[in-house]
């Protein structure tokens, strides 16, 4: 359907559609994020001998993500008089856009993606890339030195992770022959890739847990060390908008994860074909989600400078060797 | 131009890693510490000087203040103090229920510092394990003494309450099911690649520093100095007690740790044998005067607290408050190593090595 009002003329009704596609996408992510820091807070509670939220919405606490961001919104906002303010307030903004953007090429199942590109893949890691210089300038414009040095940190991991991150995928990129997501999906109708490139994997979820900012890659806001880091300055709604980014981050990236090496909406079994592809996505999609929280409750962080080692010294060269590896054994086996 | 600069960064009074009203003043070249200087105070109480228009059993409950995680050797270090200047003997079981119940101190003291160090490091949720094992013997305390953490339990001569029925299966109950807990923690924690790289040879010192910087308890035993009170000048009824007193080589952070969760076990052993022994029945409480006076003179005396020797000096005129009273407080002799072991350092190290010092504020400040 898409790709039907891709090629026709552009005009009103177009225009329309498309952008209440794009007002579900963003509920749909809304909702995400809504339920995902609830089912963080839950599990890590279950986890940490603690119920969790249990007040606001029943025993599960359904809505107290819901009344989180009410408060947030009907906090003052504060913006201290000593930071540069016009970088200040584009800050969150420039924090959170990309994380948005990203999620356009993501195809959740066969039919609803938003933009078929050719090179989805690198798109995404394009784009995803940005969100470092809403923190960079966050920290920069905070004027303080805790959020400095927070920003300081982020523009380091994030970039020396990006490279890792990017090797390993060339893997795939080799087995599949294509950057589009939704050849990238087809390829692995006969073996997902998690099992065809297990070293890649393990590469691109290390470094993908570091472009997440997530513990044990959670160094610009460590707040045992930096108190919050890069937005120790914000609050109310452009602090939200940080956390926002940092959800929808964790959105995207389970999702590529999925369709990059769980076989996006493909069953495991081509018995199981029967149930639909959106809820073979959505369960692998939400085991992704689940394994994040639950490194973020058990490890302890990295050190900045050994963090650096490892991104540089060890992953890399195991992602360089991955590549080495695949282009021998496809040549070897042939196409 | 490219122009770097050195910066003042204060670390406190409010920062969460602190463990407390802590202030670090540090300059920072980039993440590198090339200064840090402490500043102290901002708990200061006055202890001693209000102790000077005290009456001795009126103190105690001001030692439990100092050192809040382990009240109970605060408890007993005055009590030891007065005790030994009057020449009291103190009856077997009251003897007993002391040290189950500073033995239990330490437990839970070690507890925390192993809880909030991993904290500091980052990871959340064994913090909340030792906290649950810490809230076992807490309520068990409690049933002791009426209260969680300003104990007030003990008294020159003994102390104020017996145990309640039932209570000291408790304490052998618990002793196994933590041995359990401590194995967990190991494998939950002490193997942890990144754990090791945090803590390894992070914040080294040689035994002859620690001396000169008058360490003591597990700071000093990290050196591989074996210099336990309990064990080198037996007070109360250590002697009786079979334990070792662990040590190591390297004088690192992880040196520190592992000393701590070995000095668990100990103290579990202990805890074993003190129920085992325990008396049937006996006096909680010596014959003591109405109203307690030290004889004229003067009194110096030191037991092993889980942060180290915790010191008791009490000068007497021979009225029934003391003349002059003097509290070694190891939290605040161990922390005067810091400002050495930060230079070079960079932040998040300096987080390892003031966690593993395992400092409590309300000692250092007294």
């Amino acid at each position: 359907m898409i790709e039907e009002l891709l090629q026709s003329s552009p005009g009103w009704t177009n225009f329309g559609i498309f952008f209440l596609l794009g007002v579900v996408l963003l509920l749909v992510v809304l909702g995400f994020v809504t339920y995902g820091i609830l089912a963080e807070r839950k599990v890590m509670g279950f986890m940490q001998l603690r119920h969790g939220p249990n007040q606001l919405g029943g025993r599960w606490g359904l809505l107290q993500t819901v009344a989180d961001v009410l408060k947030l919104l009907l906090k003052e906002d504060i913006i201290p008089k000593a930071v540069d303010r016009p970088l200040f307030i584009l800050a969150p903004v420039i924090a959170f856009a990309p994380s948005f953007m990203v999620l356009a090429t993501l195809p959740f199942t066969d039919k609803f993606q938003f933009a078929d590109i050719g090179v989805g893949l690198l798109y995404y890691i394009a784009v995803s890339g940005l969100t470092v210089f809403g923190m960079v300038l966050g920290g920069w414009a905070s004027n303080n030195k805790y959020a400095l040095l927070g920003g300081m940190r982020a523009a380091a991991q994030m970039i020396s992770y990006e490279i890792p991150l990017v090797m390993s995928v060339l893997g795939v990129i080799l087995l599949s022959g294509s950057l589009n997501l939704n050849d990238i999906v087809a390829a692995q109708e006969h073996g997902w890739f998690i099992l065809l490139q297990p070293i890649g994997f393990i590469v691109f979820f290390i470094a993908s847990i570091a472009e997440l900012n997530r513990t044990p890659f959670d160094l610009p806001e460590s707040e045992n060390e930096l108190v919050a880091g890069y937005h120790v300055e914000y609050s109310g709604f452009r602090w939200a908008f940080f956390m926002l980014s940092e959800y929808v981050y964790l959105f995207g990236m389970s999702a590529l994860i999925t369709v990059v090496f769980l076989g996006g909406w493909l069953p495991p079994l081509e018995i199981l074909g029967f149930i639909p592809g959106a809820v073979w996505f959505a369960l692998k999609f939400s085991a992704v989600v689940f394994v994040y929280i639950w490194l973020r409750s058990t490890l302890p962080r990295f050190r900045a400078d050994s963090l650096m080692e490892f991104g540089w010294k060890i992953l890399l060269p195991i992602a360089l060797a991955n590549i080495f590896l695949t282009a021998i054994l496809k040549s070897i086996l042939g196409a | 131009m490219i122009r770097t600069e050195e910066m003042l960064l204060n670390v406190g009074p409010q920062h969460p890693s602190t463990h407390g009203v802590f202030r670090l003043v540090i300059k920072i070249d980039g993440e590198i510490i090339t200064e840090a200087t402490p500043v102290i105070g901002y708990l200061h109480r006055g202890t001693e000087k209000l102790a000077e228009n005290l009456q001795y059993t009126q103190i105690i409950p001001y030692t439990d203040r100092m050192d809040y995680l382990s009240a109970m050797t605060n408890n007993y270090v005055i009590c030891h103090a007065v005790e030994t200047m009057m020449g009291i003997q103190v009856p077997e079981r009251a003897d007993f229920l002391r040290v189950i119940a500073m033995e239990l101190g330490r437990v839970a003291s070690h507890l925390v510092a192993w809880g909030t160090y991993i904290l500091d490091l980052g990871a959340t949720s064994p913090f909340i394990y030792a906290f649950r094992d810490r809230e076992m013997i807490i309520n068990m305390l409690n049933e002791l003494s009426g209260a969680r953490l300003t104990f007030n339990y003990m008294r020159v001569g003994g102390v104020k309450w017996d145990a309640p029925e039932g209570w000291i299966e408790k304490v052998r109950d618990f002793i196994p099911y933590m041995r359990e807990q401590l194995a967990g923690y190991h494998q939950l924690v002490s193997g942890n690649e990144i754990f090791l790289d945090r803590v390894k040879g992070i914040g080294r010192y040689t035994k002859e520093e620690a001396i000169h910087y008058s360490l003591s308890g597990p700071n000093l035993r990290c050196t591989g100095v074996k210099w336990d009170l309990r064990k080198d000048e037996p007070y109360s009824i250590y002697n009786r007690f079979d334990f070792d007193v662990p040590t190591s080589e390297n004088g690192d952070c992880l040196a520190r740790y592992n000393l701590r969760l070995a000095e668990i076990e100990e103290s579990l052993k202990i805890l074993e044998q003190a129920v085992s022994q325990f008396p049937a029945e006996g006096d909680i409480l010596a014959k003591v005067p109405k109203i307690i006076k030290a004889p004229k003179g003067e009194a110096y005396v030191r037991i092993e607290s889980p942060r180290g020797e915790i010191g008791c000096f009490i000068a007497s005129d021979g009225k029934k408050e003391p003349y002059r009273l003097k509290f070694r407080r190891p939290s605040f002799y161990n922390l005067q190593i810091l400002p050495k072991l930060l230079v070079g350092e960079n932040i998040a190290n300096l987080i390892a090595i003031l966690g593993a010092i395992d400092i409590v504020l309300g000692e250092v400040d007294g």
